[in-house]
């Protein structure tokens, strides 16, 4: 059973889509939380922020490095994830459901289709290593 | 076995704070004898500061005995190899300190005037001149205080330069084999950064970078021999490429102590890079003192170097300020001064027989390495290698044993870490890199040591993933640490 769900969309810079009609949730992968190690800051944009698809959304530092989250895709920021300020482990434990970023109101919903399915990003990840 | 004798005094040492005892002090003062005078109403009471909080009363002995206490937990130069790659960690000869403590030019002030500071300026004259003849280059200049402070010069000078001709472009090419301070050091100067891909042998893709060279391209920055060690045989071609749309070529200089004497970057198309006095010309490093980044370049971007240049006014040596399409200064007054002064006099003292010899002594050393460990360690590219090798932790790997735990291993054999997960193209890194100051003994014993850390990885990998046993602490926490920063001490 793969631990990538089915029904998010994902990204070459490892983060990845729930679609809730026109509300998106936004994280980073398993396979990101694993690159980086352990989590130790997570820096997230003000509600209300706009953000063009590929603009920096945030950025996550852990012990070894500090990289940039990717905005998915456009739109607006409508809520963060504010338990991690305080608790950043939780994208080590459960980067796929607890420990999501933020949510972000969706100006174009044909943007999703540039992103992978769970299979593509597998495969892709697969070959990246 | 452990062969290097360590005679490590651990002590418990506790921290000054801990020490402090009310109403001791270091150093007494004689009865005052003039009128006392209240700082608050001098200063400004705004200027002045009541107490410390927590601030530790100790006396004389006990600071003294503190600090030198900590300084045995040190590691050093002095002690022994330091194989930290990329960095030439080599020793500082005792004679360029005796040079720099010269009176005149120990005491020599920034604002002394010209008149009677030509001893100084002459020094910093030929220095230059030194530098543009190892180089390769037209001119030098001093005045940035370290490597990534010289990056940032060297590519303000291309866009000034750019500039001038119409279009200061966008982006700066930068080889995924590059030094980590250069993607910062483009962004910084207002370019995007495109990485190019190195070939399976390590080398710039000459094929690719063809294609992506337009003319948006201001630069390509390399690092020549490059992370790897390896030298980028392609580098006229390469040059060749980028001259022909305009664009130029920088060099990170920190390399330089596998070509000085041999190769000069100025007679392979490189338009400007910068040396790191405190890596090739053996001046101190890190905490041992102030680094020095000087950036030497081609004709074309002479006019655009930092004010204040020295001039030759007759019999003497000026200041020229008047200098139009200068970037301006980069640092204040003249530069890291002390640092020059070694930096000469160890260039004067080898000659250049002496520093082509340094070059081929740096590459004999780190051939050794590699020809002795290359049967316990996987070497990722097999290209030659110059001043430094890079081998990867993938045959410990399998047994849970990674670089850094190697590196942790390695200090208990009495060394210090070679670098740790760099360059990034290689995953779990081991780079090192002798220099041409240690022994065939101490590399000898260096081998010996990574040959027993494998064995060890092989029988017995707990104790590896544990180490370090023989200093005083093992293993910070560095999550807790990082994720729950405890920044001041507070009394129990």
């Amino acid at each position: 059973m793969s631990i990538y769900p089915k029904n998010f969309r994902y990204t070459r810079e490892h983060e990845w889509v729930r679609v809730d009609g026109n509300t998106v949730t936004i994280g980073i992968t398993d396979h990101a939380q694993q690159e980086l190690g352990d989590i130790v800051f997570v820096d997230l944009p003000k509600t209300g922020t706009r953000v063009e698809q590929g603009g920096t959304l945030g950025s996550v530092e852990s012990v070894k490095a500090v990289s940039d989250v990717y905005a998915p895709v456009s739109g607006e920021v409508i809520e963060i994830n504010q338990a991690l300020a305080t608790a950043p482990e939780k994208l080590n434990a459960d980067p796929h459901g607890e420990a999501w970023l933020v949510k972000m109101r969706l100006s174009a919903t044909k943007e999703l289709e540039r992103l992978l399915s769970a299979a593509d990003y597998q495969a892709y990840i697969g070959a990246e290593k | 076995m452990i062969t290097k004798v360590r005679p490590h005094l651990s002590p418990n040492e506790r921290l000054l704070f801990e020490r402090s005892s009310p109403g001791k002090v270091a150093y007494q003062l004689p009865k005052l004898d003039v009128p006392a005078v209240d700082p608050g109403r001098v200063l400004g009471s705004e200027n002045v500061r009541a107490d410390i909080e927590g601030f530790p009363e100790v006396s004389e002995v006990e600071t003294i005995r503190h600090f030198t206490r900590l300084s045995l937990w040190n590691y050093a130069i002095d002690h022994g190899m330091y194989p930290l790659g990329s960095c030439s960690m080599k020793y500082n000869p005792r004679v360029n300190e005796l040079v720099a403590r010269i009176d005149g030019l120990a005491w020599a002030h920034p604002y002394q005037p010209e008149r009677l500071a030509q001893g100084s300026m002459e020094v910093m004259a030929r220095l230059e001149a030194a530098l543009a003849e190892i180089t390769g280059m037209d001119a030098v200049t001093l005045q940035p205080a370290a490597g990534a402070h010289g990056e940032l010069t060297g590519i303000l000078l291309i866009r000034a330069l750019l500039e001038k001709r119409g279009n200061p472009r966008k982006k700066i090419l930068i080889p995924d084999s590059a030094h980590g301070t250069n993607p910062a050091t483009a962004v910084l100067a207002g370019y995007t950064v495109e990485p190019v891909r190195s070939t399976s042998a390590g080398m710039l893709d000459v094929a690719a970078l063809e294609g992506i060279v337009d003319p948006d391209v201001a630069a390509l920055m390399i690092t020549n021999p490059n992370t790897l060690g390896v030298f980028e045989e392609n580098i006229v071609c390469v040059a060749e490429i980028l001259h022909a749309k305009g664009a130029l070529v920088y060099m990170d200089g920190a390399n330089m102590n596998a070509l000085m004497g041999i190769a000069r970057p100025g007679d392979f198309g490189v338009d400007a890079l910068h040396l790191n006095l405190h890596k090739t010309f053996s001046t101190p490093h890190g905490g041992g003192g102030p680094g020095a980044g000087p950036v030497a370049v081609k004709k074309a971007l002479e006019p655009f170097l930092p004010v204040p240049r020295l001039r030759r006014a007759g019999k003497k040596w000026a200041w020229d300020y008047q200098r139009k399409h200068s970037i301006g200064r980069v640092r204040a007054f003249y530069g890291n001064f002390g640092v020059f002064v070694r930096a000469l006099a160890y260039i004067l003292a080898h000659g250049g027989p002496g520093l082509r010899n340094v070059t081929l002594d740096a590459v004999l050393n780190a051939n050794y390495i590699r020809k002795k460990l290359e049967a316990y360690f996987d070497l990722p590219y097999p290209a030659p290698n110059m001043h430094e090798v890079v081998f990867s932790d993938e045959r410990q790997a399998e047994k849970g044993v990674r670089t850094g735990d190697l590196a942790k291993r390695l200090i208990d054999y009495g060394f210090h870490p070679y670098t740790v997960s760099f360059p990034l193209i290689v995953p779990g890194a081991l780079m090192i890199e002798p220099t041409e100051t240690e022994s065939k003994h101490e590399l000898d014993q260096f081998i010996d040591a990574m040959i027993a850390i494998a064995g060890e990885v092989e029988r017995d990998p707990e104790t590896v993933r544990a180490a370090p046993h023989g200093t005083r602490t093992s293993r910070a926490d560095e999550v807790t640490a990082a994720r729950k920063p405890v920044l001041r001490w507070k009394s129990a």
